[in-house]
């Protein structure tokens, strides 16, 4: 039952692009900004992941805790010291500010402690059960109640508490949001905080994954998880899980099929494809523009 | 607009001076191997500079996937010399239509969208431009091609000062203004009776066409041409040039690939730190200096006023 294999590896891939796109979706939606540096917070989180266990002997869950923490306060460093000022700037201002940003981590984290990659410990060993004739791996298992929990939790946010509701005023209207008397600047933090904290916890789900980190392995998920996020429809939460998810399913199909090294442009012809006939992705209206 | 400042000929005059001067030196090996490719460099990426600048700081698309037309002209090229034994004139050239061909294609569907869509769909395509010569065999996938060194400072001096010529014409012409209005306001030039997609393709495959001479001229220096040359980080280095230069400003864009290509020949050895710097140097002066050192502003802007009292306003505004 090689094809059950395919789907749940597809599946785990891609749930860990829902959790970096739901990031981009949200900081979209709420400043029209494309965080270039999202991957890069991912990256980080992965490391923090990796020094939390290897260094602290910590246990994986409070590991993955402890990222996501560090991963948030991160990236509300990042929105306060560079994007803050750039709220009224143009919008290309903005996207050249966030790829600087995205490269001083990289290379800023490189001239720390240099370009080495590290393997990820084996925490939870190979252990895999038997499913409808297919062996299925923990790890994928563990990926996947891990993401569906953060995304309900999400979910639960956004939709059942005050920053959340605050989060959706500042987005549909920042200005009017503003009159109403919410506090846009820590929303807009808020936002950031919970993006990258999905970010980080999906740096350690990923180096769980594939056993291999370094500090330019931010680049590549972070743009496609970019694309699923476009895919979705950006600004859109449900939007971002199910972008993400097909996503992984196509690559993981396209690898299946033999095309491995075509894997990672199949990525960008969705991306250029949904650009083209639905600009505003699977979930998303057509808005009109006005002058 | 007149066709010709009236710096034109001093100018032209002055860069063939300037180049006999190079030639001689190096005719006479007083300029060492070193510094004429630095200079060859620089000419490179004043060339990568000037073509982006039209479509960046002229039509104000803007557009990160400049290393995929670079990596078009430069794959051409080598199969040119290198397969067919043709001249190296006769490269550069097919190099340079074959990557306009390449803006054609990837212009006409992506220019339609706007800002960060735009962005994202070049870096797009040059990605996917990336990993198609990465899978074809017949250029050597990931192991590169072999190309033997034929860039020389003649053919980049001279190349370097063509595209200059050609853009600094485009942008007085006709064509050139109708881009500066789709710069400014797209949505009024539309409605100002102006085929923004028509003049925003033409500006694209000219960037193109000149990315891929450049390329032609890189691969032809370096004696290998790899995939991984042509990655985001090259299309981000061609774009600090621009952004640092001045958006809009073409004696700027120059101004910049000077300088910064001084600043990474020194820093040669410390790749990291070179990095580092640039992507501060892209924080700091979008911070605080949006617009880039120069503006929209030229060079001869600024002499203007001694030769004529309070040189007239271009009218020329910031980008929005």
């Amino acid at each position: 039952m090689e094809i059950i294999q395919q789907i749940l590896n597809g599946i785990s891939v891609g749930s860990i692009y829902a959790l970096i796109a739901l990031g981009y979706t949200m900081v979209y939606g709420i400043i029209k900004l494309i965080n270039f540096a999202h991957g890069d917070v991912f990256m980080l989180g992965a490391f923090i992941g990796f020094y939390a266990i290897t260094q602290f002997q910590m246990n994986f869950f409070v590991a993955l805790i402890f990222s996501m923490a560090i991963t948030a306060l991160i990236g509300v460093l990042i929105e306060r010291i560079a994007y803050k000022r750039l709220r009224n700037a143009t919008r290309i201002a903005a996207l050249i500010t966030a790829i600087g940003v995205s490269l001083l981590i990289e290379y800023g984290f490189i001239y720390i402690r240099g370009a080495q990659p590290e393997a990820y410990p084996d925490v939870f060993g190979r252990q895999s059960v038997s499913l409808f004739g297919a062996t299925i791996d923990m790890k994928a298992v563990l990926i996947l109640s891990v993401s569906v929990i953060l995304m309900l939790l999400l979910q639960f946010i956004v939709h059942k508490t005050k920053t959340g509701k605050a989060m959706r005023a500042v987005s549909h209207d920042t200005e009017a949001a503003k009159l109403m008397g919410i506090n846009v600047d820590n929303t807009i933090s808020a936002t950031f905080a919970i993006g990258s904290a999905l970010a980080g916890a999906a740096g350690v789900i990923f180096g769980l994954y594939y056993t291999k980190i370094d500090p330019l392995m931010g680049v590549i998920p972070g743009l496609k998880a970019f694309v699923a996020a476009v895919l979705g429809g950006i600004g859109i939460i449900p939007g971002a899980m199910v972008g993400g998810l097909i996503l992984g399913l196509v690559e993981t199909f396209v690898s299946a099929i033999g095309f491995s090294l075509w894997r990672d442009a199949a990525a960008f012809i969705i991306l250029i494809l949904i650009l083209i006939f639905r600009p505003s992705g699977i979930f998303g209206k057509n808005s009109r523009e006005k002058v | 607009m007149k066709r010709h400042s009236k710096a034109f000929w001093p100018l032209l005059i002055a860069a063939l001076v300037f180049y006999a001067i190079v030639q001689g030196l190096i005719m006479t090996d007083m300029l060492g191997a070193y510094h004429t490719n630095t200079l060859i460099f620089i000419a490179i990426n004043i060339i990568l500079a000037v073509s982006l600048h039209l479509v960046i700081g002229i039509t104000g698309q803007f557009s990160i996937g400049h290393a995929g037309f670079m990596a078009v002209g430069a794959y051409l090229s080598a199969i040119v010399t290198m397969k067919f034994d043709l001249p190296f004139v006769v490269a550069i050239i097919v190099g340079g239509l074959v990557a306009a061909l390449a803006g054609l294609i990837v212009g006409i569907p992506s220019l339609r969208l706007r800002g960060d869509y735009l962005a994202i769909a070049t870096l797009g395509f040059a990605e996917i431009i990336r990993i198609i010569f990465l899978n074809i065999d017949y250029v050597g996938g990931a192991a590169g091609m072999q190309v033997s060194k034929m860039t020389d400072w003649t053919y980049t001096f001279f190349f370097m000062l063509i595209t200059i010529l050609v853009i600094v014409n485009f942008t007085r012409s006709r064509h050139g203004i109708a881009a500066l209005s789709i710069r400014e306001d797209e949505i009024a030039s539309d409605a100002m009776g102006i085929n923004t997609t028509y003049y925003k393709v033409v500006a694209f495959v000219i960037g193109a066409f000149f990315a891929g001479v450049a390329g032609a001229l890189f691969s032809h220096n370096f004696y290998i041409v790899l995939p991984s040359q042509f990655g985001f980080l090259k299309s981000v280095d061609i774009l600090i040039l621009v952004v640092l230069g001045g958006l809009g400003s073409l004696s700027g864009a120059i101004i910049s690939a000077i300088f910064l290509t001084l600043v990474s020949t020194f820093l040669q050895d410390y790749p990291e730190t070179r990095m580092i710097i640039y992507s501060l140097v892209l924080i700091i002066v979008m911070l605080y200096r949006p617009q880039g050192l120069m503006g929209t502003k030229e060079i001869t802007d600024y002499f203007r006023g001694w030769t004529s009292k309070g040189g007239k306003d271009n009218g020329k505004d910031t980008i929005t």
